[in-house]
């Protein structure tokens, strides 16, 4: 393709109301250099030079990741295209230990000198913060891997599809929603690429290359005579894959009530659902507050799943680490060290995993040099793990780090983040019709909504997409204005039915927060449809 | 480097817009320079620097926009950057919202900007984390915090003759105190463009005091209560409404500004006759930016009087399409109050409960601006005028127009984030389910 043709379209810039500072992604770039690639033995040497230098100056342990972070965007809304944007970030993060005590600093000087200078830095800010350092850092043992690499397997990289191909993609999405009754319509395309090289003094060389991508629409049907908006979002996850992604086959088809995807993606089809939908949710019935039997998909169960499962069970949380921003844990050491804390019922086995194909946390390696793996957190109901990284393992008698230290970027320093965190399919066979057959009052809901968890993830209130009354076995109509609370261990115990593997799907996280200064990450969590019985459900209707 | 003066800013710009042959071009030149240090289980944690700066070029022809950015600023780069958004402007389609640049402009000189706050160094932040320390060890307490400062500068320019520069500071302290048993907690939060306002020893006093008194929280029944709302409590619930005074989703009726039947909510009493809201960049205790992105002044507008809805925020693109005068919004937002304390406010309850902030607040109905969300670290009963026992925490499910429809009373206004919010008594404030989060 000629250069002209593959730039068509690609540089209109970024609404500043769609992405509020798109600096924090890195600088705008011809998409042609996004398929450049930066030679692994020039990352090596300089590798090289940083961890020399930060020995020469005193530290006991380094590491250094060469980070090239690479962001498309591509949004729309009606008829038109309202940006498109690429860009690349690329620097240098060093991390050391001197005096017991961690120091960090980057550079986008990607130069020998540029690096060894940076190294300096991080020597000297460990020596400053190792004067009021209480204990001296203690990191989990790890070999070095020598020269490995990883990529995550795709079958199509997102960036070297033209731009064109996208916006045409949005503006038939677009189409098809105002075809089918929608008042407005925004529809986006995000893919990133990471590409990471990690070293550090334990004789790890690490290069990895890392993709992820996510489509999403909204459409919105405005009632100008109930003076009522209802709104409806796609029921597409982001996920750790190419293009490949959107380029749905039959067998990625979860049909029902509402059509749900597996694996791969048809926007075309899910936004035809969305129109119809938003239209339905105007004269849907109001839900009468009370007790019922949850149905939960996979597309909605992932974010009950993200805050009050994969939050609390992070250690750093856990120790006390983020209690002035995100906050700190009910899953205390105590309950853990109890061996029988009942956080669920024995229907409920939760897994960390950071190897599982197609989600959004799988690497080879985290970034701290250490091999992804699969452990158990939630085990027949009981707790019995947590995500650690090397300098926590210890504090729970691990003598390995379980690999979930991440850093958004070449600049950010690296600290524990959440693995993907899924909740195992049920073992006897059980399909979604069954499950409901067997519900006299209750409510199936599909996509995720709004979502509210307190500080230390007891109480938490989550709303969704679409709202299907079920009463005595039967999808009985749509509802409206539906939230459920409940606190956490009340709500994972009363979980019942859990259907099989083959209704398993993963849904996910493109921008997860936390630390200070804020950082993203992204995570995938899997499911099959999953019943809760006796949730308190909330009526969310005011009038103002 | 990241860090410009008026006239160095405007030399780059200068030079930029003549390497451009476009039928009109902006361009964009920003830096900033920020420290911060974070602290956890009383040691400092991680502690970093950062300094960038970047510069954006749009360029169009007839209606069709391109735009690039760099970082380099050497003269061979400045002429690859207005090419390179140049080429992208050919490959661009129409944009049908697209509005030529603004001539030149006239802006108040900001108030933005504070020389000790610019000078402040690693020392100094580690000067008012050992303060704040010192306060939470001699309590035997446990402290997470994160301090912040900035210094930026922004500048824009472009082929119709516009130049716009500002240059400001900040700092930003949190704390949260904890005590070791983990049944109390405690936060304060403050943000100031002037250093010499900002007390961390005070302010880590006052996260002590929560976090001892809050300790031994009793439950409460869940229900319709009259809260007094801290000035963040406060803020945090109006941070969600303001960004809905915006015309063009009101008009398209889907906004809580929109009107049954079509039109908006402009000139309705929206609110109890007490509620007056305006911003002012000029304001020296909440200033700001005395021009918005796109080059038009930003002055004192005023957005709730006597509780109508006096202005809702306009785009120019917008603005034209309703023929009217474009209005941007700002961030230097001042409610109006009365000259009661927080105490004040807390004697004249005869029961109630005092919410120091909340917490992870979500939409959950933009129809109505529904928010749910929950109370933290400190919130407390209120009986006969004084605050009696400390109360676990609460879920509420609450709107913020029908929060400022149930005024009892406003206190004095105080900065919080970068806006001037009162404490605040209201009434039949929805609490829905209790939490036992600390």
């Amino acid at each position: 393709m000629k250069r002209k043709d593959f730039l068509y379209l690609s540089g209109m810039g970024m609404s500043a109301l769609l992405l509020p500072d798109l600096s924090a992604y890195g600088n705008p770039i011809d998409p042609l250099q996004a398929l450049d690639r930066v030679d692994p033995k020039i990352k090596k040497e300089l590798a090289d030079a940083a961890l020399n230098a930060a020995k020469s100056k005193g530290a006991t342990y380094a590491d250094v990741r060469i980070g090239r972070y690479l962001n498309q965007f591509v949004a729309t809304r009606e008829k038109r295209v309202q940006g498109v944007a690429n860009t690349e970030s690329y620097g240098v993060g060093i991390r050391v230990i001197v005096n017991g005590c961690w120091g960090f600093a980057a550079t986008n000087q990607v130069t020998k000198d540029g690096i060894a200078k940076a190294a300096e830095q991080a020597v000297a800010v460990a020596k400053a913060n190792s004067k009021i350092q209480g204990e001296p850092v203690q990191l989990a043992p790890q070999k070095g891997y020598g020269e490995v690499s990883w990529k995550t397997p795709i079958e199509i990289n997102s960036f070297e599809v033209p731009v064109k191909e996208k916006v045409d993609l949005l503006l038939n999405v677009n189409d098809i929603a105002m075809q089918n009754g929608a008042s407005f319509v925004n529809s986006a395309i995000f893919a990133v690429n990471e590409q990471k090289y990690f070293a550090s003094t334990d004789g790890s060389y690490i290069d990895q290359d890392v993709h992820r991508i996510y489509p999403t629409f909204n459409v919105t049907r405005i009632d100008r005579t109930s003076g009522q908006f209802k709104t409806r979002n796609a029921l597409s996850s982001p996920m750790g894959k190419g293009y490949e992604y959107m380029h749905a086959r039959p067998e990625d088809k979860v049909s029902g009530i509402v059509t749900r995807y597996k694996g791969r993606y048809d926007m075309l089809e899910d936004v035809k659902e969305a129109a119809k939908v938003a239209s339905e949710k105007i004269t849907a019935k109001s839900v009468e507050p009370g007790k019922y039997d949850l149905v939960l998909d996979p597309s909605h169960l992932w974010l009950t799943i993200h805050e009050s499962v994969g939050h609390p069970t992070e250690l750093d949380r856990v120790l006390g680490y983020e209690a002035n921003y995100a906050g700190t844990s009910f899953l205390t050491l105590d309950k853990w060290q109890s061996k029988n804390f009942k956080f669920g019922s024995d229907k409920v086995n939760l897994v960390a995993d950071k190897t599982q194909v197609g989600s959004l946390g799988a690497v080879g390696y985290d970034d701290e040099g250490v091999k992804c793996k699969k452990w158990d957190l939630i085990k027949d109901g009981v707790l019995v793990n947590y995500q650690t990284i090397r300098d926590q393992a210890h504090i729970i008698g691990e003598k390995e780090s379980q690999g979930c230290c991440y850093a958004q970027g070449w600049d950010d320093v690296q600290f524990q983040r959440m693995p993907n965190v899924s909740l195992q399919a049920g073992k006897t066979k059980l399909s979604v019709d069954d499950m409901i057959k067997n519900v006299e009052k209750g409510i199936y809901i599909v996509g995720d909504g709004s979502f509210s968890i307190d500080q230390q993830r007891y109480n938490f209130q989550f709303g969704g997409q679409i709202f299907y009354e079920i009463k005595q076995g039967k999808i009985v109509g749509m509802l409206n204005d539906v939230a459920y609370q409940a606190n956490t261990q009340e709500f994972w115990n009363s979980c019942t039915d859990i259907c099989d593997e083959s209704d398993y799907r993963l849904g996910g996280s493109f921008n997860d927060g936390k630390g200070q200064p804020s950082q993203s990450s992204a995570v995938s969590h899997g499911s099959a449809t999953t019943r809760f019985n006796g949730v308190n459900v909330i009526n969310t209707a005011r009038k103002i | 480097m990241a860090i410009l003066s008026k006239e160095e800013a405007q030399a780059i710009l200068k030079k930029v817009l003549s390497y451009s042959k476009a039928d009109a071009c902006e361009v964009s030149l920003n830096g900033s320079d920020e420290g911060n240090i974070r602290y956890a289980r009383n040691a400092v944690s991680t502690a970093g620097q950062i300094d960038v700066m970047s510069l954006g070029v749009s360029s169009t022809f007839g209606k069709k926009t391109g735009t690039a950015t760099i970082n380099e600023f050497d003269d061979a780069s400045l002429k690859k950057v207005v090419e390179r958004a140049e080429e992208l402007a050919k490959l661009a389609p129409e944009n049908p919202e697209y509005m030529p640049p603004l001539g030149p402009q006239t802006f108040s000189e900001s108030l933005t900007y504070n020389a000790k706050t610019a000078a402040m160094n690693p020392d100094t932040r580690a000067e008012m984390v050992a303060k704040s320390l010192s306060v939470s060890k001699g309590a035997k307490l446990e402290a997470a915090g994160f301090l912040v400062n900035a210094n930026r500068f922004s500048s824009i320019m472009n082929s119709k003759g516009l130049f716009a520069y500002n240059k400001s500071t900040n700092v930003s302290f949190s704390v949260t105190m904890r005590n070791q048993q983990g049944t109390g907690s405690g936060y304060v939060e403050q943000d100031f463009n002037n250093l010499d306002k900002m007390d961390t020893l005070a302010l880590s006093k006052i996260a002590a005091s929560k976090a001892n008194g809050s300790a031994g929280a009793k439950a409460i029944e869940p229900g319709k209560y009259t809260v007094i709302l801290e000035p963040l409590a406060a803020s945090d619930m109006l941070g969600n409404m303001f960004r809905g005074f915006d015309a063009r989703s009101a008009d398209e009726g889907r906004s809580f500004m929109s009107k049954k039947g079509g039109g908006t909510r402009l000139g309705e009493q929206l609110f109890s006759e007490n509620v007056n809201i305006y911003s002012d960049p000029l304001n020296p205790e909440v200033p700001g930016s005395t021009w918005s992105g796109d080059g038009l002044p930003v002055t004192k507008t005023q957005w709730v009087q006597n509780g109508v809805v006096k202005n809702l925020s306009y785009s120019r693109y917008w603005a034209s399409q309703k023929n009217t005068q474009p209005l941007p919004f700002s961030r230097s937002i001042v409610m109006e109050g009365g000259n009661q304390s927080l105490e004040d406010l807390i004697k004249s309850t005869e029961k109630g409960i005092l919410v120091t902030r909340f917490w992870y607040i979500r939409m959950v109905d933009p129809q109505t601006l529904l928010l749910t969300g929950l109370t933290r670290d400190g919130t407390f009963y209120i009986e006969n005028g004084e605050i009696k026992f400390p109360i676990k925490n609460f879920r509420f499910n609450e709107s913020p127009v029908i929060m400022l429809n149930n005024v009892e009373a406003l206190g004095k206004p105080v900065r919080t984030g970068s806006g001037l919010i009162p404490p605040m008594k209201i009434r039949d404030f929805t609490f829905s389910s209790l939490s036992d989060a600390i």
